[in-house]
């Protein structure tokens, strides 16, 4: 057994143990080594894909660097996202203040790649150094004529759900700028969706067969104008939860449009949020199309599944990612292929995801909030787990015990959403866990008896 | 089809020096990462030390992403997770909580702390909290009950310099701490800058060859390349450890390897000469045989023993596989880019080998690039474009010219090599595109071999894929 913090002690609880929830939604404890980033990563996550946008990272070197094409969100146009731009600040900026830097900045990246809008990020120091980013951004806007919007992202703000609430206060400020005029009645918004490995395209595809069309992506392989026009869609669909329901309770109460929180991972999720959209719009011909296309899909990737959990069946997974929400539709998706899950974790679920979490898991799962290597890894091994489901932060504890990993981050390669997801999903787990490579592993080895 | 192939034009000479066009204002893919990574990468490889940034949270996790994506190990890195209240009324209380906690969990020998934008520009007194840490009164060990590890504090602010600023401080930080005075040893002190963990160990063996008792600070060639275990370490072994950096205070001399520095970071090898008396130089990474040659000779000199037959032996060979691959370097063109100290040794490997570098390219700022290229390549120094305080943008515009048969340098240029068609020969860090960069080999003649080898291979393959004939042979 690991030592959990006493601080921490409330945001580890077991299924059904019976006791209260889990304690969430907290700042993290100082030196626990938390898996998490901070506001500024929250709001570059959600406005990253944007892709005919400049992205310009107000402050030291560091935040800009770190966020520098690391996230598989793919563009079918520009990508200005992939260039890292930073305002680059220097001491000289500290003692006498960043504003002429960001203008120069701005003024310059704008000239040279004649962007549809600049995002500009604070990061911590900006606030503390007086800068008002706001003005200059309103100066920089009205010379060039488009959009540029100061995301109150400074790291210290709260934790990657803070960023969230900024970017999509960023979003909202263009929300509602751009005609709607031609937008059908059959319409939605993507929202929580960066197209990760192309998904949102898959996802578009499936809405397309259904007759339902995108008005907006956001914002996986998003435009500036389509988002702009986003209030005349009909329905938003919000996948990543954590990150965009704020901004879907915005537009709901703004403009009327309703919301409905979805999942595309797995097999069950994915046809659940089709068919939510059918109902959704009460046209039975759509309801028709939908039911087609969902057996289509599951007849194509059951024969893969099926296989698939030949090989798994009886395994034990553990799980440990950004939103408990997502980790919901891992346990199920897991479910089909045959194993059970002994941990449930993330960075920065909510009550209600961890409640609905706690009571999906079987007995004795371990559920936690914000870990840290030291508890991640003493799970993995009291949970005996042969596959650990996360980010490139928890691939090398999965990998120094000799636990088979799957990669369901924003580094992803491979789409895992849609129905063709939950195949490549079980293609990615079986390779993982069956490889012969685990045999040389002390883990598995008979000699080593754990203690 | 002709069976002859001409070889690339040469590029053109006469182009204006990118130093000469106008300065961006705002940095497009950078060459350089950030202070506080620098630092805890440098206490990583002390034994049972904790790196602990006092900042936001955003800032070790960040770092830890992007050192795991390097070298394939756990990097736990502590936070004292400044928030918005810590922000505007001080981060003590986050620090000397977070300073109890890691102390619980982790059972370190020492915590390495390093200040970020952040913390710096608040102004937050670290070593002033850390004193009062350690008091007997009123400290932690008086609150918790529990023993308290070695403290050592390094100011890095990603504003005032570069991750191999950043490195150095906390290296500086930590023998300033530790180091003592006493009767003079015959222990050399080896600080070998930011390098692979192959290579660190590589640095213990040709040193541990010419019978020299040496302490390697630091050393996380095994916390960064370390084994499959069956049962996690929170503190895997390995690093320097406190006596071995108690000792540099006694050591005969000190070696400092590349050490090139934003003016203002002091060096450890220098501290150590003021204060301990203890005789500093310093060199360039050992890279190309003329390097390796200066690096060898000074071991000699120190240990008053000649070069050991395997090592003479890898020399012999490297010569000799310099000589056998010789003609397909010739005329050729490159372009290098990455930390200041690995483009100095990588530049002066290429001079002696006869492919002329176009291009110098480096984030760092010590303001000494220029100078040491002149001194390393005094024939062609009037010929190589060197570009420091840079970043992709101006690196890809030079590079869009100049027309280089090889990139050579870390991941991060991969974009560029890929728009222009250049081949990329992966060095240095971050390597975050292919397995393995924890065991690449840049230092000795060892490493040379493994960069030449990986060179003229790279530029064998070209002509090779290029062919309308497909030789099979050389």
């Amino acid at each position: 057994m690991t030592e959990v913090l006493a601080a921490r002690a409330r945001q580890v609880i077991r299924s059904g143990d019976g006791k209260a929830g889990i304690d969430c939604e907290k700042q993290s404890v100082a030196g626990s080594v938390s898996q998490r980033a901070c506001t500024f990563c929250g709001s570059r996550v959600v406005l990253y894909p944007i892709a005919d946008a400049v992205h310009l990272v107000h402050g030291p070197i560091g935040c800009a660097v770190y966020t520098w094409d690391i996230r598989g969100a793919l563009s079918s146009g520009p990508e200005l996202h992939r260039l890292s731009f930073s305002t680059d600040l220097r001491e000289r900026h500290v003692v006498f203040g960043g504003e002429r830097q960001l203008e120069d900045s701005l003024n310059e990246l704008i000239e040279r790649h004649h962007p549809a809008a600049a995002f500009v990020y604070a990061t911590c120091i900006v606030g503390v150094i007086g800068d008002d980013v706001s003005a200059i951004c309103r100066v920089v806007s009205a010379k060039y004529g488009i959009p540029v919007i100061p995301v109150q992202s400074e790291g210290f703000a709260g934790s990657k759900k803070q960023g969230y609430d900024a970017a999509c206060e960023a979003l909202m400020t263009l929300i509602g700028t751009g005609d709607t005029a031609g937008v059908g009645k059959h319409t939605v918004n993507l929202l929580g969706d960066f197209n990760l490995a192309g998904e949102i395209w898959i996802i578009t595809e499936y809405l397309r067969r259904m007759g339902v069309e995108v008005v907006a992506n956001l914002t996986g392989d998003g435009r500036v104008a389509d988002i702009q026009r986003a209030h005349g869609a009909a329905l938003n669909l919000v996948q990543c939860s954590g990150s965009t329901t704020k901004l879907a309770m915005q537009m709901q109460a703004k403009y009327g449009i309703p919301f409905k929180k979805v999942s595309y991972f797995g097999i069950d999720d994915m046809a659940g949020a089709l068919y939510a959209v059918a109902e959704h719009f009460k046209d039975p011909e759509m309801l028709a199309r939908t039911r087609e296309l969902v057996s289509e899909e599951i007849a194509e990737i059951l024969p893969v599944v099926e296989e698939c959990r030949r090989d798994l069946e009886g395994k034990r997974a553990a799980i440990y990612v950004g939103g408990a929400f997502k980790a919901i539709s891992l346990v199920k998706a897991l479910r089909l292929l045959g194993m059970t899950t002994v941990l449930a974790g993330s960075q920065t679920g909510t009550p209600e995801d961890y409640e609905y979490l706690t009571d999906l898991c079987d007995a004795g799962t371990v559920i936690v909030d914000d870990s840290n290597p030291a508890e991640l890894s003493a799970f993995l091994s009291e949970g005996k787990a042969d596959l650990f489901i996360g980010g490139v932060k928890e691939r090398p504890l999965a990998y120094k015990l000799g636990v088979a990993f799957c990669d369901h981050n924003h580094e992803r390669k491979l789409p895992l959403e849609g129905f063709i997801g939950m195949a490549n999903f079980a293609r990615e787990v079986r390779a993982s866990v069956c490889s012969p490579v685990w045999q040389f592993a002390p883990r598995h080895q008979p000699a080593i008896k754990e203690v | 089809m002709s069976i002859t192939e001409l070889p690339k034009a040469l590029a053109d000479q006469s182009k204006v020096p990118s130093s000469t066009e106008t300065k961006s204002s705002s940095t497009t893919n950078a060459c350089r990462m950030c202070m506080p990574l620098g630092a805890c990468l440098a206490y990583v490889g002390f034994e049972g030390t904790v790196p602990f940034l006092h900042g936001s949270q955003g800032c070790a996790t960040y770092i830890r992403r992007y050192l795991i994506s390097h070298f394939s190990e756990p990097m736990d890195i502590a936070s004292s997770s400044v928030g918005e209240a810590a922000t505007v009324f001080g981060g003590e209380e986050n620090l000397r909580v977070g300073v109890a906690n890691v102390s619980r969990v982790y059972k370190p020998l020492m915590i390495g702390l390093a200040s970020t934008c952040l913390t710096e520009t608040i102004g937050e007194d670290v070593p002033g909290m850390i004193t009062r840490i350690k008091d007997p009164e009123t400290g932690l060990r008086a609150e918790t009950g529990q023993a308290t590890p070695e403290l050592v504090f390094a100011p890095t602010p990603s504003f005032a310099g570069t991750h191999a600023d950043g490195y150095h401080a906390a290296v500086t930080a930590v023998v300033k701490e530790l180091a003592e005075v006493g009767e003079e040893t015959e222990s050399v002190n080896l600080f070998p800058g930011i390098v692979s963990t192959a290579d660190l160990r590589h640095l213990s063996e040709i040193v541990a060859g010419y019978g020299l008792p040496h302490a390697l600070i630091p050393d996380y060639s095994e916390r960064l390349d370390g084994v499959t275990v069956a049962r996690y370490e929170k503190l895997p072994g390995g690093g320097t450890t406190a006596t071995a950096v108690a000792g540099s205070g006694r050591a005969l001399a000190s070696i400092t390897l590349g050490g090139m520095v934003t003016p203002g970071v002091d060096l450890a090898g220098e501290v150590l000469q003021e204060q301990f008396g203890v005789e500093h130089l310093r060199m360039p990474l050992p890279i190309g045989i003329r390097l390796v040659d200066t690096f060898t000779d000074r071991l000699t000199e120190l240990s008053g023993q000649p070069m050991p037959h395997w090592l003479d032996a890898e020399r012999g060979r490297l010569v000799d596989a310099y000589i056998d691959g010789h003609k397909y370097a010739a005329d050729r063109t490159a372009i290098v880019y990455g930390d200041e100290d690995l483009v100095v040794g990588v530049t002066a490997f290429l001079s002696e080998i006869g492919i002329r570098t176009l291009l110098v390219a480096s984030g760092g700022r010590s303001g000494q690039l220029a100078a040491e290229i002149a001194k390393l390549t005094p024939a062609r120094a009037a010929d190589i474009e060197v570009l420091d305080d840079g970043d992709f943008h101006e690196i890809e515009a030079r590079a869009a010219e100049l027309k280089p048969d090889l990139l050579i340098g870390h991941s991060k240029g991969y974009a560029t090599s890929r728009r222009l068609g250049i081949p990329l020969i992966r060095v240095g860090l971050p390597i975050h595109d292919r397995v393995g960069a924890q065991r690449l080999r840049h230092l000795g003649y060892r490493g040379t071999q493994d960069l030449f080898d990986r060179v003229i291979n790279t530029l064998i393959q070209v002509r090779q894929d290029e062919s309308a004939v497909g030789y099979a042979y050389m």
